[in-house]
């Protein structure tokens, strides 16, 4: 091969990379941004609710009410408060100084003992409708305790028809972490791949400097290649720094391969990075090129993924749209990787779809900018 | 207002909107978000994907299995037939869960003992997993309470009557949506008002904005002015959509939200006056505005309460003025909460506002490249 390609090649993988490292805020979104998103959601951001602030108002303390009440100081998820009256308890409920109240009036220990069946009243605070949901599940159970507890006291014990037994698989003890950290990891490399990219070829773009290259001997591959590499290993290294983190500080388990995981996420960067080269030969400017890599990359890559809120819990028009995310398909991939292991049925078609939205974004852009040159 | 302030007031809205594609940007992207996030921000499961294995053939089991059946949460995807389909099916994610009834459930239940369910359930998504589990022991619960009431014929010693305020049937829609409107407020506010001083530093005209006779202050409203009327315009818009188009309930009073929202978007100003005044380039203001943005959203209690976050990072929320909003926004929209109950949310914002507005009136001067 001759020397001239490869020198020019050479040379622009240079400048690209010093272009990266010398400017403090992208070395910010390589490496401090993935550290702190990491950390927040690694550090047990979860949807359990625990420390339940209840208020119980027992307008009669007789044997029957004081046991209710039991249940709920026993339990690891309430923290329980004692109120006076209901009046005094529905302006704390309105005040948010609690997120519930229990009322158990003044004749319930008098009508359970004649099997009238007092009803307990249970007030939720339901501006916040998955932990109202939990709270309400928590107060069954507790209810339903008491239950068996009442009815072996009155030596009839209870036996409850159904018995159930759950099993979670891949996470038992149901740690939020166990798939929150594999799914940043999407997050992470769609900062890096796409957004950051975009950002430094809108610039140049509208500097004209983009155009001050073309004009030279180097040809449109030799630009996108030596545009690419840099920030393909800029990608690689933050997944490298993300790993370290889930295994070290985490304890994420990984139960697939390793490699297949690299060989996933260098094909998932390379969409990124299409993404990332697309948006910002087609706005040209940076303000819209972030704006744009912000909504169509980032903001998906968080929402529309499966990495926070389940995509089986979308509407189905709104499904539709994810399909058309590429982080979908590397969340799918990651939490199986990470959770199950290498199943092949989950990994085959989703790394499919992402080599398909590769070759689409990349093809654009290579046209696009050869287009220019004419 | 002197005629000078109001010349630069005017110049910069036009130096906002005078291009085509960046007067798009300002618009249509928070309109795509809304759509888009107001829908698939969801925590409520419709139609779990659900497996029955059911080993027995008596007529309990067939009762118990009609209740999945008629769930509205649940949708069945099939019946399998042997212990060996189970694992495949699950590892494909072919069904979220299998319901595993015993082959002495009838049996047992007729001489009095109980019927063996197992659920057995996809846990990749550990949040998913809880709320299916949920659902599962609802509808046991009530199966249960029904049986023993039915059997023993005596009614139980207490009922549960459980009632949600502020959102009777829990949706979580209820909740993200006003939320929409902290977020996108401030994502709007932010990046307008960071790149007003980054992008004259670029091209070198702040130097001249500065020798002017125009006052810090005067520099200081003028660069505000395009963010306060632009994100206070858009959290309309989305106040407006919440109500209108998702149909949430605006209980509360617009006097308590807005001198709230003001408040909020002037802290949010500051900051992108600052980050906007420590950057050197419009790719500086912009990445470090997104620096404030990705932090600043997770630790709002946007998506997960705060209430489960560890302690330190409790403590760092305190810094977000996105926090205090939040609140507010929500609580006005659903709890029709009045002022009266926020001032613990207001003082903070305000004094963050204070800070970081002064701060970055100091930097226009003391910040030279």
């Amino acid at each position: 091969m001759k020397p001239g390609p490869l020198l020019r090649l050479r040379g622009m993988i240079r400048k690209e990379w010093l272009q990266v490292v010398r400017d403090p805020s992208s070395i910010a979104i390589a490496f401090f941004l993935p550290l702190l998103l990491l950390l927040i959601f690694g550090y047990g951001v979860s949807l359990d609710a625990t420390n339940i602030r209840m208020g119980l108002v027992i307008e009669q303390p007789d044997t029957a009410s004081l046991s209710f009440a039991g249940g709920f100081e026993q339990s690891a998820y309430f923290a329980p408060v004692r109120l006076a009256s209901i009046q005094e308890a529905e302006a704390a409920l309105r005040a948010s100084a609690i997120d519930g109240i229990v009322w158990l009036r003044h004749d319930f220990g008098a009508d359970s003992l004649s099997a009238q069946s007092p009803p307990i009243g249970v007030l939720v605070n339901g501006v916040d409708a998955n932990t109202a949901r939990l709270i309400e599940g928590y107060v069954q159970g507790i209810w339903f305790g008491w239950l068996e507890q009442q009815a072996e006291r009155a030596g009839r014990p209870l036996r409850s028809p159904v018995q159930l037994e759950q099993r979670i698989w891949f996470n038992p003890q149901v740690r939020s972490t166990d798939f929150l950290v594999p799914g940043i990891l999407a997050v992470i490399m769609t900062l890096i791949g796409a957004l950051l990219t975009a950002l430094v070829i809108a610039r140049e773009w509208e500097r004209g400097t983009m155009e001050s290259l073309l004009v030279t001997r180097i040809s449109v591959n030799e630009i996108l290649l030596g545009k690419l590499i840099p920030y393909f290993i800029l990608g690689m290294g933050g997944l490298l720094l993300s790993l370290v983190m889930a295994h070290v500080l985490f304890h994420v388990p990984l139960r697939g391969s390793l490699w297949l995981l690299f060989a996933v996420s260098a094909l998932f960067l390379w969409v990124a990075l299409g993404m990332g080269f697309f948006i910002s030969t087609v706005f040209r400017s940076q303000f819209v090129a972030a704006l744009v890599a912000m909504i169509s990359t980032f903001l998906p890559a968080f929402i529309l993924s499966g990495f926070i809120f389940d995509i089986r819990s979308m509407p189905a028009f709104i499904q539709g749209v994810t399909y058309l995310i590429a982080a979908r398909y590397y969340v799918a991939i990651l939490q199986t990787l990470f959770l199950v292991g290498n199943v092949w049925s989950v990994i085959l078609p989703n790394a499919a779809a992402l080599t398909a939205m590769g070759l689409f974004f990349h093809g654009l852009v290579y046209r696009k900018t050869r287009k220019r040159l004419e | 207002m002197g005629p000078r302030l109001l010349a630069l007031i005017v110049k910069e809205f036009l130096a906002l909107f005078r291009d085509r594609k960046s007067r798009l940007a300002v618009i249509v992207p928070p309109i795509l978000q809304l759509l888009i996030f107001g829908y698939a921000a969801t925590f409520d499961l419709e139609h779990a994907t659900l497996a029955i294995y059911n080993e027995d053939s008596g007529a309990f089991s067939r009762d118990l299995i009609g209740r999945f059946e008629r769930s509205p949460a649940f949708e069945v995807v099939g019946y399998l037939r042997s212990e060996e389909e189970i694992k495949p099916l699950i590892d494909r994610k072919g069904a979220l869960l299998v319901l595993r009834v015993g082959e002495q459930c009838s049996a047992n239940v007729a001489q009095g003992e109980s019927c063996a369910v197992q659920a057995l359930i996809d846990g990749r998504n550990s949040n998913t997993a809880m709320l299916a589990l949920n659902y599962v022991r609802s509808i046991i619960t009530d199966f249960n309470e029904e049986r023993i009431e039915q059997t023993t014929g005596t009614s139980l010693p207490a009922r549960l009557a459980i009632r949600a305020w502020f959102n009777p049937n829990l949706e979580s829609r209820w909740f993200i949506v006003p939320g929409i409107v902290a977020l996108l407020a401030m994502i709007v506010t932010l990046v307008v008002t960071a790149l007003s001083v980054a992008r004259e530093r670029e091209a070198g005209t702040f130097d001249q904005l500065l020798v002017t006779p125009l006052r810090p202050w005067e520099i200081l409203i003028g660069k505000a002015m395009p963010g306060l009327i632009v994100g206070v315009g858009e959290a309309s818009l989305i106040v407006a959509a919440a109500v209108y188009w998702f149909r949430v309930p605006l209980v509360g009073d617009l006097l308590t939200l807005y001198p709230a929202l003001i408040i909020y978007v002037l802290s949010i100003i500051g900051i992108g006056l600052m980050i906007s005044s420590f950057s050197a380039t419009l790719q500086q203001a912009l990445l470090g505005s997104f620096l404030f943005i990705v932090p600043a959203v997770t630790l709002s209690g946007f998506s997960t309460p705060i209430a489960n976050m560890p302690d330190f990072m409790q403590a760092l929320t305190y810094l977000d003025p996105m926090r205090y909003f939040l609140t507010i926004v929500r609580r006005v929209f659903l709890e029709g909460a009045g002022s009266e109950y926020f001032w613990n949310d207001l003082w903070p914002m305000s004094l963050i506002a204070v800070a970081t507005l002064s701060l970055a009136t100091w930097l226009f001067r003391h910040r030279m490249y």
